[in-house]
């Protein structure tokens, strides 16, 4: 599969999505209208929350029903980080609260692999169905604890009064926090192709399709899942920690259902496993929501309906249409 | 997102008969004997261990017609919960129309059974031969389309719906304290749905087909049964049951869109516990969710009042308790990674 021609029909379609994003908002700050730079780093923060599932959903296999759990913890590790830094009180065991984005998404992802380690090496014990609604059962109880925890504001959620600072950059200007999102988004599609081409990849395609070939061959199908799924939970961490700082506010939502949920939506409208497919569907999921919203205040209904018709006859998503049959399974 | 709707479903009478004795606890010691206090901690306890076997119930309700889709169909059907919103809506809507709570429970019956038979013949018929992240991806656009629709038809404003007079009142509990006749009632509807089901599955010629398309769906059809009719009269009884579990609970707790959802989740739980398929494991894993939620919520953060200040010990008892279940969950498939009663290899 790392032997295609170098200038395939995806690869410069990947190549547009990944201009398109980028010039959309260059040309929304020479225009003055700050709104569509917002609109646009929320479409890259939800596709790099997607290319993280991706890792998973797409080369494992392994449909997660539950990495708002990981979404949420990224955006609750911002949003407390930047409280006690705020009211220059230490937290647990010493540690100092901090504004610096480079130290929360580090923390961000020290964080989501330390909880994706047990979450997903009890889930993976299992497979098929068991394994979506089990995920979704992590997902859920770490929603009901951040509901019912008073600490850090439990359902009303907690503000993040200033947004965090990265160095050399004006985070509170829109464009630049927007340029920090399409970088991070750019490195996660480079792990994301890195992964996919590496004999690690090579082995979480096989665990996908024939997992008892591959334990014939003397690799254990659990281990390459775990760590698959690890760093996917990793991924969308940093993702939650930036949707943080973007709205300024995390709350338990982040953490529900309907998250993972639109996760999983992001991937299939763009395009399962394929590179860019998170990016086509999250710019497809934010226009779509966007569009619908400015017509109809019933727009959810109609999402639905658009959605239903993508799974019931567009197979493959956008990228399935605009770039042809994905090349394998 | 409405997280808490079973949580405050199971909290009510909490709040409404424990407040006296967590309020004047001080004066019930003072004044009366010992032997006294503990009678009424055991009444409290049977309260309780009813109140979770009243929710485990309603869980059945739910996981039954979850269990029975997936073991005859192989389908995972998110939009499970939209139909027990259909089923409470319905009861709401026409109870408050007529007047009449039993005309309005026929109404949630027959809606929710339409519901899911009209959703079966247009959408889920065309999801059975796809993997499960299309079904799951159908589905959730499904919720979508339910939520926003019924939002559509009956505003954003819950709706209420009153217990009927003949279950109004109390009943005595052994110990002292009362028990709501109408949560015995619908124990009571669980018990007999439960009986109902077995009965079916296992005595009646639709039971001995279900049974059969579960274990080989090509020989039933080969052997002239028509297996797309059979789906669809699955997938209503499924819808029947959750729209019954609606229509019930709506006199608990407010109708309201998203109450589907937290139901839902719930009766996940319930069928990964009892095993995908099973409904013996539907109903032993629903009473096990149920009592253990409900008892946890009670007893947690009395147990770590004994061990920390009470002040703190509530709230991390409550964090504590509202994620019992889920870690009981994980237990039991850390042990058993397809449920206590797998149906199928």
């Amino acid at each position: 599969m790392t032997n295609a021609p170098f200038m395939t029909r995806e690869t410069i379609i990947n190549a547009l999505l990944a201009l398109l994003l980028l010039g959309f908002p260059l040309a929304a700050q020479a225009m003055g209208e700050p709104f569509y730079i917002t609109l646009a780093t929320r479409i890259a923060v939800l596709a790099l929350a997607a290319v993280g599932l991706n890792i998973a959903l797409g080369l494992g296999g392994l449909v997660s029903f539950g990495h708002a759990a990981f979404f949420g913890l990224g955006g609750y590790v911002a949003g407390i980080l930047a409280t006690h830094a705020f009211n220059a009180e230490p937290m647990l065991f010493g540690f100092e609260g901090t504004t610096s984005m480079p130290a929360i998404w580090l923390a961000a992802i020290v964080v989501c692999g330390l909880i994706a380690l047990p979450i997903g090496a009890i889930s993976l014990r299992t497979a098929g169905v068991y394994f979506i609604m089990i995920t979704l059962a992590f997902a859920q109880m770490i929603y009901y604890f951040a509901v019912s925890w008073p600490a850090y504001g439990g359902e009303d959620g907690l503000s993040i009064y200033v947004r965090n600072e990265f160095p050399g950059l004006n985070t509170a200007q829109p464009l630049p926090f927007f340029l920090i999102c399409y970088v991070l988004l750019l490195a996660a599609l480079a792990l994301f192709w890195m992964l996919r081409g590496s004999r690690f990849g090579a082995a979480l395609e096989a665990a996908r399709q024939n997992p008892v070939r591959l334990s014939a061959v003397g690799i254990a199908p659990f281990t390459i899942r775990l760590v698959a799924f690890v760093i996917s939970a990793m991924v969308t961490g940093v993702a939650g920690a930036l949707f943080a700082d973007l709205n300024k506010f995390v709350s338990p939502s982040m953490l529900s259902w309907q998250m993972s949920g639109e996760f999983i939506v992001l991937i299939i409208l763009g395009g399962k496993g394929r590179l860019f497919g998170p990016v086509a569907g999250a710019m497809l999921y934010v226009l779509i929501e966007y569009a619908l919203g400015g017509i109809t205040e019933r727009w959810q209904f109609f999402l639905g309906l658009i959605l239903l018709c993508v799974v019931l006859f567009a197979r493959g998503g956008l990228l399935g249409l605009l770039a042809g049959k994905a090349r394998h399974g | 997102m409405r997280g808490g709707a079973y949580a405050r479903t199971s909290e009510l009478p909490l709040t409404l008969d424990l407040s006296p004795q967590v309020g004047r606890g001080g004066v019930f010691v003072a004044h009366f004997p010992a032997s006294e206090s503990i009678r009424l901690s055991i009444a409290l306890l049977i309260e309780q261990l009813l109140n979770g076997l009243q929710l485990g119930v309603m869980l059945f309700l739910m996981a039954a017609g979850l269990t029975l889709i997936f073991g005859v169909m192989g389908l995972i059907n998110l939009a499970h919960g939209s139909l027990y919103m259909v089923g409470a809506f319905a009861c709401a809507a026409v109870a408050a129309a007529t007047g009449s709570f039993w005309i309005g429970l026929v109404a949630s019956l027959i809606a929710a059974a339409a519901a899911g038979a009209i959703v079966e013949v247009t959408v889920i018929r065309r999801l059975y031969d796809r993997d499960h992240l299309d079904q799951v991806l159908a589905t959730f656009a499904l919720i979508l389309m339910f939520s926003e629709g019924t939002r559509w038809l009956f505003g954003s404003f819950p709706l209420y719906l009153d217990i009927p007079p003949l279950l109004q009142g109390a009943v005595p509990l052994p110990g002292g304290g009362q028990y709501q006749l109408y949560r015995l009632a619908i124990i009571g509807v669980g018990i007999v749905v439960a009986i109902g089901l077995y009965l079916l599955i296992s005595r009646t010629r639709l039971g001995m087909r279900i049974r059969a398309g579960e274990s080989d769906r090509e020989m039933i059809a080969a052997l002239g049964v028509d297996i797309r009719t059979l789906y669809t009269v699955v997938f209503a009884l499924g819808a029947a049951l959750a729209g019954l579990a609606g229509a019930m609970v709506g006199a608990l707790q407010s109708v309201q869109v998203g109450m589907g959802e937290p139901a839902l989740i719930l009766a996940f739980v319930v069928i990964v516990i009892g095993g995908i398929g099973s409904i013996k494991g539907a109903l032993f894993g629903a009473i096990l969710v149920g009592v253990v939620d409900t008892m946890g919520r009670f007893l947690l953060p009395k147990a770590l009042a004994l061990a920390m200040p009470a002040a703190e010990a509530g709230p991390i008892g409550a964090a504590l308790a509202s994620m019992l279940i889920y870690i009981v969950m994980a237990l039991i498939l850390a042990f058993r990674p397809s449920g206590l009663f797998a149906a199928q290899s």
